[in-house]
């Protein structure tokens, strides 16, 4: 049996949000941006565990509160075990060193005035674990591993000069160069050109055998994440509202969300028919969340209970997990 | 006659180092309520291709050489006011970016009246108001809201308000460009069939200009593939799928990934798309193609009519290329 490599447990993450002086006077309740609320879920060695949704559903969040980027407002985090929710200071930092994370924006992501050499050898140098010709000897290394080669030249070069597809194979090389053990990929192939995708993807997928690593993947691409994955829970307003193996949630979609979401993808294939599942309204905001299912308002099979009755998670059929009284 | 003809169209940037071809040597026709989709990956000149149509290639882009014919009239030779009157009358243009083409401090309303007067004088403005209520209506947004700013709309609404600005004259070419690249997949997928059903109702003909090569397969019944400025293939939708036959289009079709299909084993193209400052020689695809030949680094190939309304820039279908070792 495979052990968990993160486990979250009743996470949330409200962002307090910014009144005028009057409002602040006259009202003492403060509003909050709901990102995430109350979500739980483990991450197996090994494992491709895809967060996908939509814009503002929470995926980003969960994702930076897994590598601490964020603070989490309540709930726990634990990292092989051990919870990691509260550490802070040198204990953090060491902790870092085991996780990393791949941001979308190539172009953000890479600072402009170091050099790629640098910028992918910097985290050595933050860890205290080699310098000099050493450090250049593993960023040779690196760089040879995610395809950036010759190295000897990648490595003087500046990001400007570069493409997303490199920038982003630079960005993977300096994820990987601490030899961590869980990656957090956030969006990491969407800003990339279709025909450079593929090669970032299966770099991944063979550093995943080769580094033995463990992906935590966010995408609002469902197509991409159907192919990388092994298991995908897809959110909706903060919330976790299915969650399962790829096969069985693409073959067997549960939630009326599931279903819309899968039911709109494109399919690059002229003759087939297309039946799109038509949902009312749109998302939502997560300031102020329906009552019970957050999904009622837009749910096609709504009953009354829903507008009450918040549905838990519950195991369907092995291995598949639904928040949905049809169920 | 067809609507649209574009005949070796050629669109240049002139840059402190050097001038680049954006779009090269492009020819097409489109007719009346026929849908095109351009598709390519950035850089590859679709959005050239797309603006020079309505003659807003931005600066330092201009038309090199090449013809544009709306209607048989040659649009190129036109001076800028006649331009302005084709220009949302008789071709519209969407753009990506719906917060960015409203303007923030005007109501959705002003915006229709203001379209529909500055091309139709003699319109009032109640009868102005009257129109933008019937297109709001047939937009799916409540008529009430006509009063509301750009900022009280979702993205997804306001990219209906930009597609009803677009057809609000009844225009005979309707140019979208990423319509939808901002929305999530299913605000996209409302927009597009929302588009494709004024489109059949108005009977418009529709450029529809994506990355996402699946939308253009399932929206489009022609399509023509960019890559690095040049149009290397042209086919039907059912023919581009059953039988690609540029090595590029081939690669693409197989870097899709397809949610239909179990256990898809996708393939990648190697390299990446040339500096357009410094294009290849010959065929600009040939550094990626597995089929490269000797005449495919020397010569570029034409554009090859292998049946059925196809057309491939690729020496492989061709007498030249076969005989070359």
């Amino acid at each position: 049996m495979m052990s968990e490599i993160i486990k979250v447990e009743h996470l949330k993450k409200y962002f307090p949000v910014q009144k005028s002086f009057l409002e602040q006077l006259f009202t003492r309740k403060m509003s909050h941006v709901k990102a995430v609320d109350d979500i739980t879920f483990s991450i197996k060695k090994g494992e491709i565990f895809t967060l996908a949704g939509e814009s503002g559903c929470g995926k980003t969040t969960t994702g930076r509160l897994v590598v601490r980027l964020l603070k989490p407002t309540s709930g726990e985090i634990c990292f092989n075990g051990a919870d990691i929710t509260k550490l802070k200071g040198e204990k953090l930092r060491l902790l870092r060193r085991k996780m990393q994370i791949i941001f979308q924006d190539p172009y953000a992501s890479l600072n402009p005035r170091m050099s790629l050499g640098d910028a992918v050898g910097h985290p050595l140098e933050i860890h205290g674990l080699a310098k000099g010709e050493e450090k250049k000897k593993i960023v040779l290394d690196v760089f040879d591993k995610v395809g950036l080669t010759p190295p000897e030249q990648f490595i003087n070069l500046y990001p400007h000069q570069l493409s997303g597809g490199q920038r982003q194979r630079a960005a993977l090389a300096r994820s990987i160069i601490l030899k961590p053990e869980l990656i957090v990929a956030d969006e990491p192939v969407s800003m990339i050109d279709v025909s450079l995708r593929t090669t970032i993807i299966d770099l991944m997928l063979n550093f995943r055998k080769e580094l033995r690593l463990t992906y935590l993947f966010i995408t609002h691409d469902l197509a991409v994440a159907k192919y990388m994955s092994d298991r995908i829970a897809i959110m909706y307003l903060g919330k976790i509202i299915e969650m399962g193996s790829k096969q069985r949630l693409f073959l067997n979609p549960m939630h009326p969300y599931t279903q819309a979401l899968l039911s709109a993808i494109p399919v690059p294939n002229p003759e087939r028919e297309r039946k799109v599942i038509e949902l009312m309204g749109e998302v939502p905001s997560a300031i102020n969340v329906p009552s019970g299912c957050r999904f009622h308002p837009r749910c096609p099979y709504k009953k009354d209970e829903c507008t009450e009755k918040e549905p838990q998670l519950i195991e369907v059929e092995k291995e598949h997990f639904v928040a949905c009284r049809l169920y | 006659m067809p609507l649209l003809e574009i005949d070796s169209l050629t669109v240049d940037y002139r840059t402190s180092r050097g001038t680049i071809h954006a779009v090269e040597d492009v020819s097409f026709s489109l007719k009346k309520g026929e849908t095109l989709g351009l598709a390519g990956e950035s850089g590859s000149g679709k959005s050239t291709l797309g603006l020079s149509i309505i003659r807003l290639v931005p600066y330092p882009g201009f038309i090199a050489k090449g013809r544009i014919k709306i209607g048989g009239k040659d649009i190129l030779k036109l001076p800028e006011h006649e331009m302005r009157s084709i220009r949302g009358r008789k071709i519209a243009y969407i753009f990506q970016d719906p917060m960015t083409s409203l303007n923030p401090v005007k109501r959705i309303g002003e915006h229709f009246v203001e379209l529909i007067r500055t091309h139709e004088p003699n319109t009032s403005k109640e009868e102005a108001f009257e129109r933008a209520k019937d297109m709001l209506n047939n937009l799916g947004i409540l008529p009430e809201r006509i009063n509301d700013y750009p900022h009280q709309f979702s993205g997804g609404m306001r990219q209906r308000i930009m597609i009803g600005l677009a057809i609000a004259l009844n225009p005979d070419l309707v140019i979208a460009d990423e319509p939808t690249t901002a929305l999530d997949v299913i605000v996209q997928a409302k927009i597009l069939d929302l588009l494709e059903s004024l489109r059949k109702i108005y009977g418009m003909a529709l450029i529809l200009i994506s990355h996402d090569l699946s939308i253009i397969l399932e929206r489009c019944d022609k399509i023509i593939v960019m890559y690095a400025g040049h149009m290397v293939e042209y086919a039907s939708n059912t023919e581009l799928h059953r039988t690609p036959k540029h090595p590029y289009t081939q690669g693409l079709l197989q870097s899709i990934p397809n949610i239909e299909l179990a256990d898809q084993k996708l393939s990648a193209i190697p390299g990446s798309p040339p500096n357009m400052l410094n294009p290849p020689k010959g065929c600009r695809f040939w550094p990626r193609c597995s089929y490269t030949k000797k005449i495919c680094q020397v010569k570029e190939p034409p554009l090859i009519d292998v049946g059925h309304n196809h057309f491939v820039r690729c020496f492989l279908y061709s007498e030249e290329g076969v005989h070359d070792e």
